[in-house]
């Protein structure tokens, strides 16, 4: 039975459980699941163990409790961390010892949260799998021959084995919603700006966010409500939402929510379809009004994606050189060899594809074609997306048009790999908020995902309605 | 969008702007998978875009500016050279560059 920050919580104020207690636990339970699922590349058992001895040494002597204090949780291995290495599952950072922590890992401490470990990804979360880490795969938490949905993949399977009651992710095209429909977990990625991305390993800057896995949406939204705030570290952060936006208990009437007809297509499988529409049913039982509405640019969103995303990581994984970090060619003689021989030895394959793609569509001759294009095509998609908002309060959707594939199904075809993120992707490019709530599973068992979608700054409207649908 | 198939050497000449020191037999592997994704976004071209201004920021946000003073994060420099390859005399060493 899955155990919530709210019981663990309980556990500890009433003295059931220690810190040290649930943080032992919770590493025991990580090493025993190591060997099948491959969910974590390092352990911060020392760090971990002595803050949550002080933790409750605190307790202990009254003094006032963090929201999350002595609850136990892993982060994405491309946040930077104490405690252990931050590796973003390349080899090129293989060592990488953080010298300072991520803004949302400092304001997880700051609340009492223990992170126990650092949790597998496609390297530099370049992926929808997770089979690009540089330290092998990691393994579906409901069926061991499946993927666990990428890139965040180790997070989303930390949560689904019941290891830790949340984990952070990143999202910069569905790394959170894919993995959380693929593990039956909630996952959210939250407006583009809302959390701080100080620290934590660069993909594409415009539409990068980091956000939360867990159980219940009321623990998201908590574990959302604690890392989002305005950072001057990160200048793209958004002035704070008002108070208690995010962890409201209100309860929404008669919303009109629109139901996005290219993402309910004959390419979706039957399961998935019937699912989402069962939802359909509970959303307008809560007494919520959906019709179909149409965005026709969502079919080009990929295109867009490929694009765009591709430029950004060119450039922000230009900074890996040799040189002031990380891997560096022992055999170079010259600087341009330690660059270039650092950069094939340290990078995966779909880390070589995207800088390439990106160096392409942004090289000189080909910039207005591509890139310009693609910028421009993101605009006809945003507007798209403003004027189905002036009609509904929130969109829906499945998170992607599968369940759970094989391990090894889409690793020889990168174009096969990128269409498991079509329904994921543009809601990225309009920095928009989106939530992975699970719905059911297929006639295999495998976990479906609803993707609820609101307005920029709405984050607090998809909890509010994932709460209705579980209390449902 | 003037998409036409790309050529080993369209993708050895990206790999030296993008300082990524590709074998040859990548270089082929690279260029076919390249090729089917350079193909795939092609289908923008159906778009007409000539009177739309690019998006390259969500938010609304401008510039952000604050004050120029020295803000201490508490990371100091040796703390950053000890990632480095290789130092000497608190400096990063690097191979002859001339």
């Amino acid at each position: 039975m899955s155990r919530t920050i709210r019981e663990l919580a309980d556990d500890l104020e009433s003295g059931r459980a220690t810190a040290v207690q649930l943080a032992e636990a919770a590493l025991k339970q990580l090493e025993q699941k190591q060997a099948t699922h491959h969910v974590a590349l390092s352990l911060a058992r020392e760090r971990a163990l002595q803050r949550a001895a002080e933790i409750d040494e605190a307790r202990a002597s009254g003094e006032p409790m963090g929201r999350l204090a002595g609850i136990p949780f892993i982060a994405k291995d491309n946040f930077l961390t104490y405690g252990t290495t931050t590796t973003a599952a390349a080899k090129i950072l293989e060592n990488f010892e953080a010298p300072y922590q991520s803004t949302a890992i400092e304001k997880l401490e700051a609340e009492g949260a223990i992170m126990i470990a650092k949790a597998n990804l496609d390297a530099f979360a370049h992926g929808s799998s997770t089979e690009n880490s540089f330290y092998g795969p990691t393994k579906n938490a409901v069926d061991p021959t499946r993927v666990p949905g990428g890139s965040s993949g180790g997070s989303a399977t930390a949560v689904a084995l019941d290891i830790v009651p949340f984990a952070l992710g990143t999202d910069t095209g569905g790394s959170i919603r894919q993995p959380a429909s693929f593990s039956g977990v909630y996952g959210m990625k939250p407006t583009y700006g809302l959390v701080s991305r100080y620290g934590v390993v660069a993909m594409a800057s415009s539409t990068d966010t980091i956000g939360a896995f867990a159980h219940t949406a009321e623990d998201v939204a908590l574990v959302m409500d604690v890392i989002a705030g305005k950072d001057e570290r990160d200048s793209t952060t958004l002035p704070d939402l008002p108070h208690d936006s995010l962890v409201t208990s209100n309860q929404p009437q008669k919303l009109k929510i629109g139901l996005v007809k290219e993402y309910m297509t004959d390419d979706v499988h039957p399961d998935v379809r019937a699912a989402v529409e069962k939802r359909v049913g509970d959303l307008r039982a809560l007494g919520h009004e959906v019709d179909e509405v149409s965005l026709p640019s969502l079919k080009l969103a990929l295109a867009i994606y490929y694009i765009v995303v591709p430029a950004e990581i060119s450039s922000n994984l230009s900074r890996y050189d040799g040189i002031k970090y990380g891997l560096s060619a022992e055999q170079a003689t010259s600087l341009d060899e330690v660059y270039g021989l650092t950069r094939d030895q340290g990078f995966m394959a779909e880390n070589k594809r995207r800088i390439l793609i990106g160096t392409y569509v942004l090289s000189s001759g080909y910039y207005d074609a591509y890139y310009r294009k693609a910028q421009t095509a993101r605009t006809i998609l945003i507007d798209e997306f403003t004027r189905a908002f002036e009609r509904y309060d929130m969109l829906i959707g499945p998170v992607s048009p599968t369940t759970a594939f094989k391990l090894g199904e889409n690793t020889d075809d990168p174009l096969k790999m990128y269409l498991a993120d079509i329904m994921t992707v543009a809601v990225s490019l309009a920095g928009l908020p989106a939530l992975s709530v699970p719905s059911g599973t297929d006639g295999q068992g495998l976990p479906i995902g609803l993707q609820l979608i609101g307005k920029q700054r709405d984050d607090g409207l998809l909890f509010a309605v994932a709460q209705q649908l579980e209390a449902n | 969008m003037t998409h036409s198939t790309i050529s080993i050497s369209d993708v050895q000449y990206v790999a030296s702007l993008a300082k990524i020191a590709v074998g040859d037999t990548e270089a082929a592997k690279l260029r076919d998978e390249l090729d089917t994704i350079l193909g795939y976004v092609q289908q923008l071209d159906e778009l007409h875009t000539d009177d739309i201004t690019p998006t390259y920021q969500v938010t609304g946000l401008t510039n952000i500016v604050r004050e120029d003073v020295i803000v201490d994060y508490g990371v100091t420099p040796l703390a950053l050279l000890q990632n480095a390859p290789s130092t000497q005399d608190n400096q990063i060493k690097v191979p002859r560059v001339l």
